[in-house]
C-alpha cells in the first residue's frame, strides 16, 4: 500500500470524524442556548475552545452570537473545522484515494458531500439547525455502516481505524480539557442546579445521556462521568476504548507487516495508563496534569505513525 | 418526424428503422416518453453520485463537470463490428512496426515511400528512442482509433490516438448505468459485454514485462495528479486492475528500479501505464521543469528494469501530418492495401495541396497537425468571415503546422430531445490492446455525439456527450 494512500486515509477518518465531533458540540451548545439564554455566550465560547477555533471566530465576529457561531461552525469556509471544511476535506481524500475504497464507500462519501453541500449552501436559520444536524447525522452513519458494510478489514482498514480513533481520543479529552473544573471532587459538593445542567451538557456533547444514566440510574455524579469519558472500555468514545482500538489496529499492522514499529510501543504506554490505575487515582495526582499528557502523546502518536508508515516522502 | 439529412445509425437514409435497431427500436415504441425523460435524470444523478466527472481547465466553480450522457444506444451489428475488427488490427500492427522502424533502421525513409522530413521536424520524435527495443516490441499498448461514418458501408478512421488515449472509463459506466436503467432491454437484446476491458488491460500488459520481472507483475498507473481532467478514469483503470494508483513523487528510482513508497518501504514495479505525457515522464532525461515525473525512470527503461506503457515516442505514429501517410504505411509493413480508409486530408506543407485548401477554406475542416482536443481548428462551413481571414492568414505564415479535411457529413444517432427523437453527429472511438499474442478490441468504444443541433464537434469540452455502444451477438 502505497504510504500517500495511508496518509489520506488516516486523515479521510481523522476529518469525518472531526464534522461529526463540531455538530454534536454544536448540537449541545445550541441546547444551552435554547434553554438558558444567559449561559449561552459561556457556552458557546467554550465549544468553540474545544474545537480549537475561538480565536479565529473572535477575529471574525465580535460577540458569541448564536447565528454567529452557527454560521462559523457550520459552514464557514474559511473556518477549516466547520462541519463543511471537513465534509470538503474528506472528500478530496477519497478523490485521491479512491482505489482504496469500496465503491459503495466512495459513493456514500460524494453523496454526503453532495446532499450536505445543498443544505448548506445558504446560512442554516435557527429553526433549521435541529434538521441539519440531523441529517448530518444521519450522512455520517450511512458512511460509519458502508465502511463497516463493504471493506475488507486488512491495512486499508485499519489506517482509517486510526485516523477515527486517535481524533476520537482528542475530541473527548478537548471536551475534558475545557470542562475539567466542573468535574473535580470539590464540586460535587456544590451540587447546584447549573452544575447538573452543565453535565448534562458534558454527556450529551459525546452522545452518552442515555448510556449513562442506564448505568448510574440517573445519579448524576462527576467522578463518574469523569470516569466514564476517560477509562470506562465499554463507552465508544472513551479514552481507554479509543486506546483499546488503536492498538488493535496496530496489532493488525505489526502481523501483516511483520514489524513492530515504535508508534506501537508509544501507543500501549497511552493505553496502559487508562488501564492501570482507577479515576480515584487520576484525581489524586491531578487531573489538569492528567489531561495535558494525554494531549501531548495522543498528538505524539499521531506524528509517530505518518512517520513510522512513510505517509510523506 | 424528425429530419434525417444525413445516413442516421437508426434511420439509415429513410423512415424504416436499420436492422441492428430492430429489437430497439421495437422497444423504444412502447416506452412512454416521459418516463424515458425521467430515466435520463436518474441516470445523471448517479452519474453524479459516482463521481463520473472530468476536469476542466480555468473553470473554478464547475471544476469538476458530468459529460452529457444520452440514454438511446449507438447500435452496430456483429458483421460491421467484425469489419472495423480486421482494418483496426491491420491499422495497429502497422503502426506498431512503423514505430519499432523510425526508432531502428528506418526502411521505410530509406526506401523512400514517405519523407525523413516527417519524422527530423517533428517534437513526437523522440532522438532518446533510437535503438531501444521496449519488452515485447510494444510501443502502442492502447490505443484509440476514432471511426467516423458517412454511409451504410462507409467508415473512415478520422484520428490514430496512440500516445494516452482516454474515454475507456466513458465506455464501462455508460454500459453500467444502461444495465442499471434499462435492464429489461438487455434480457432481450443480445449486446456484447464491454466489462473485462479492464482485465485484458490487466493481463496484456503483464505480458509486456521486462526482463527484470521476476514472478507476478506490479502494475501501477501513473497519473499526473487529481487536477489533471482524466483524473477519474486513471483512478477508475487502477482500481479495476487492482494497481496502484501513483503520482511522480511516490516513485523513485532505487537500486536500478523504479520503486513506489509503500507504508512498508520502496516495492519495484514492473510496469507504468503511465497517463502523462512524454515530455513530463523524466526531468533528467525529458522535460528539465517537470514536477510530474521521476528522475532516472527513462534509464532504468532503456537498461530494461521497467516497462512503460505507452512507450515513449509514439507520439510520432498519430501525429496529423503521419497520418496523412497511413495508407502507405499500412502498405509498407503488412503488404496489404488498407482495409479502412482515411478522410482525405490535403498536406498543407505542399504548394498544391496548400493552393487548393486557400482556394476552397469555406468548405474544409483545417486541424493543426500536433493540436487535439478539437482546439485551434477550423469548420469551414460554420466559420465567420473574420475567422476565415483570420486562419488564411496562419496557413500562409505557417503552412507545414497544418492539414485540411473535408467536411465529413458524419452520420447521426438519434438523442432523446424535450421534442422527442432529435439526429445529432457522432463518432466513435475504438480502444485497441496490444500485447506481443494478440491485438484485441472491446466490442463497443466510446459513442461521442455532437449534442447541439448540426455541430460536428463531438469533444467533451466543447458540448459534446456521450453514448452507450451497442455491439450486438452474431
Amino acid at each position: 500500500m502505497l504510504g500517500k494512500t495511508a496518509d489520506g486515509l488516516f486523515w479521510m477518518f481523522r476529518y469525518l470524524e472531526r464534522n461529526e465531533n463540531t455538530a454534536r458540540l454544536l448540537d449541545a451548545g445550541f441546547r444551552i442556548a435554547l434553554t438558558r439564554a444567559a449561559d449561552a455566550e459561556n457556552e458557546w465560547a467554550s465549544v468553540l475552545t474545544t474545537v480549537g477555533v475561538k480565536q479565529a471566530f473572535q477575529e471574525k465576529y465580535e460577540r458569541m452570537e448564536t447565528a454567529h457561531v452557527i454560521d462559523f461552525l457550520l459552514r464557514d469556509p474559511s473556518n477549516p473545522s466547520s462541519v463543511m471544511s471537513m465534509i470538503q476535506s474528506a472528500r478530496d481524500n477519497a478523490r485521491l484515494l479512491r482505489t482504496a475504497l469500496t465503491r459503495e464507500l466512495w459513493s456514500a462519501t460524494n453523496e454526503c458531500w453532495l446532499t450536505l453541500r445543498e443544505l448548506m449552501a445558504r446560512p442554516v436559520r435557527e429553526r433549521e439547525l435541529p434538521f441539519v444536524l440531523s441529517t448530518i447525522q444521519q450522512q455520517n452513519a450511512l458512511l460509519g455502516g458502508t465502511l463497516h458494510g463493504t471493506m475488507m478489514r486488512n491495512e486499508i482498514f485499519n489506517f482509517a481505524r486510526l485516523g477515527t480513533f486517535l481524533e476520537r481520543a482528542d475530541n473527548t479529552v478537548r471536551i475534558l480539557d475545557v470542562k475539567y473544573y466542573l468535574l473535580l471532587p470539590s464540586v460535587s459538593l456544590v451540587g447546584s442546579s447549573l452544575d447538573n445542567v452543565q453535565w448534562e451538557t458534558i454527556l450529551r456533547s459525546v452522545s452518552a445521556q442515555r448510556s449513562y444514566h442506564r448505568l448510574h440510574k440517573g445519579d448524576v455524579r462527576p467522578r463518574e462521568i469523569a470516569n466514564f469519558l476517560m477509562l470506562d472500555l465499554r463507552m465508544p468514545r472513551s479514552l481507554a476504548f479509543c486506546y483499546s482500538k488503536i492498538v488493535d489496529n496496530l496489532t493488525h499492522l505489526a502481523k501483516d507487516y511483520g514489524v513492530r514499529q515504535s508508534c506501537f510501543d508509544q501507543a500501549e504506554t497511552v493505553f496502559a495508563r487508562l488501564t492501570d490505575r482507577s479515576i480515584d487515582d487520576i484525581f489524586e495526582s491531578g487531573l489538569h496534569e492528567f489531561i495535558q499528557d494525554f494531549i501531548r502523546d495522543n498528538n505524539a502518536l499521531g506524528r509517530q505513525i505518518e512517520k513510522d508508515y512513510r505517509f510523506y516522502g | 418526424m424528425a429530419d434525417y439529412k444525413n445516413f442516421d445509425e437508426m434511420f439509415g437514409t429513410g423512415e424504416k428503422h436499420r436492422e441492428p435497431y430492430r429489437d430497439y427500436h421495437q422497444w423504444l415504441e412502447s416506452q412512454d416518453a416521459a418516463w424515458l425523460h425521467r430515466k435520463s435524470d436518474e441516470a445523471e444523478t448517479v452519474f453524479r453520485r459516482i463521481g463520473i466527472t472530468f476536469s476542466v481547465y480555468g473553470e473554478e466553480e464547475a471544476s469538476e463537470r458530468l459529460i452529457p450522457f444520452d440514454v438511446v444506444p449507438r447500435i452496430i451489428s456483429s458483421r460491421e463490428w467484425s469489419r472495423l475488427v480486421r482494418g483496426i488490427r491491420q491499422r495497429v500492427q502497422a503502426m506498431n512496426a512503423f514505430l519499432y522502424d523510425v526508432y531502428h533502421r528506418q526502411e521505410i525513409f530509406r526506401a523512400g515511400r514517405i519523407p525523413i522530413e516527417l519524422i527530423a521536424e517533428n517534437d513526437a520524435f523522440l532522438p532518446q528512442m533510437i535503438g531501444v527495443s521496449p519488452p515485447g516490441n510494444v510501443y502502442t499498448h492502447v490505443v484509440g482509433v476514432d471511426i467516423v461514418r458517412t454511409g451504410e458501408n462507409e467508415f473512415h478512421v478520422l484520428e490514430d490516438n496512440a500516445r494516452t488515449p482516454s474515454g475507456v472509463s466513458y465506455m464501462l459506466e455508460n454500459r453500467e448505468i444502461m444495465l442499471q436503467m434499462f435492464p429489461e432491454l438487455f434480457a432481450q437484446i443480445n449486446v456484447q459485454a464491454v466489462g473485462n476491458y479492464p482485465k485484458n488491460l490487466r493481463r496484456s500488459l503483464g505480458n509486456c514485462v521486462p526482463r527484470s520481472c521476476k514472478g507476478q507483475p506490479v502494475i501501477a498507473v501513473l497519473t499526473p495528479g487529481i487536477y489533471n481532467s482524466a483524473y477519474f478514469e486513471h483512478a477508475f483503470l487502477a482500481g479495476q486492475m487492482g494497481a496502484e494508483l501513483v503520482e511522480g513523487h511516490d516513485l523513485r528510482v532505487v537500486d536500478g528500479r523504479v520503486a513506489m513508497r509503500t507504508t512498508q518501504g520502496y516495492a519495484p514495479i514492473d510496469v507504468i501505464y503511465r497517463r502523462v505525457d512524454d515530455g513530463y515522464l523524466d526531468p533528467l532525461n525529458f522535460n528539465p521543469q517537470s514536477l510530474l515525473g521521476v528522475p532516472g525512470i527513462f534509464d532504468v527503461y532503456r537498461a530494461g528494469g521497467v516497462t512503460i506503457a505507452n512507450a515513449p515516442g509514439t507520439g510520432i505514429a498519430d501525429d496529423k501530418a503521419v497520418y496523412s501517410y497511413m495508407p502507405e504505411i499500412i502498405e509498407f509493413y503488412t503488404g496489404e492495401k488498407a482495409l479502412l480508409n482515411n478522410v482525405q486530408t490535403w498536406r498543407c506543407s505542399e504548394p498544391d495541396a496548400l493552393r487548393y485548401v486557400l482556394d476552397h477554406l469555406s468548405e474544409l475542416v483545417v486541424k493543426e497537425v500536433h493540436g487535439s482536443g478539437g482546439y485551434g481548428m477550423l469548420v469551414g462551413p460554420t466559420a465567420s468571415h473574420e475567422e476565415l481571414v483570420a486562419f488564411r492568414n496562419k496557413l500562409e505564415a505557417s503552412p507545414g503546422k497544418y492539414i485540411a479535411q473535408p467536411t465529413l457529413s458524419l452520420s447521426t444517432t438519434p438523442i432523446l430531445t424535450k421534442n422527442g427523437l432529435d439526429p445529432r453527429h457522432v463518432d466513435l472511438r475504438v480502444f485497441v490492446l496490444v500485447s506481443p499474442e494478440e491485438i484485441r478490441m472491446t466490442p463497443g468504444g466510446l459513442t461521442r455525439v455532437a449534442l447541439n443541433k448540426g455541430s460536428l464537434v463531438v469533444n467533451s469540452s466543447q458540448g459534446g456527450g456521450t453514448k452507450d455502444t451497442w455491439v450486438l451477438e452474431e
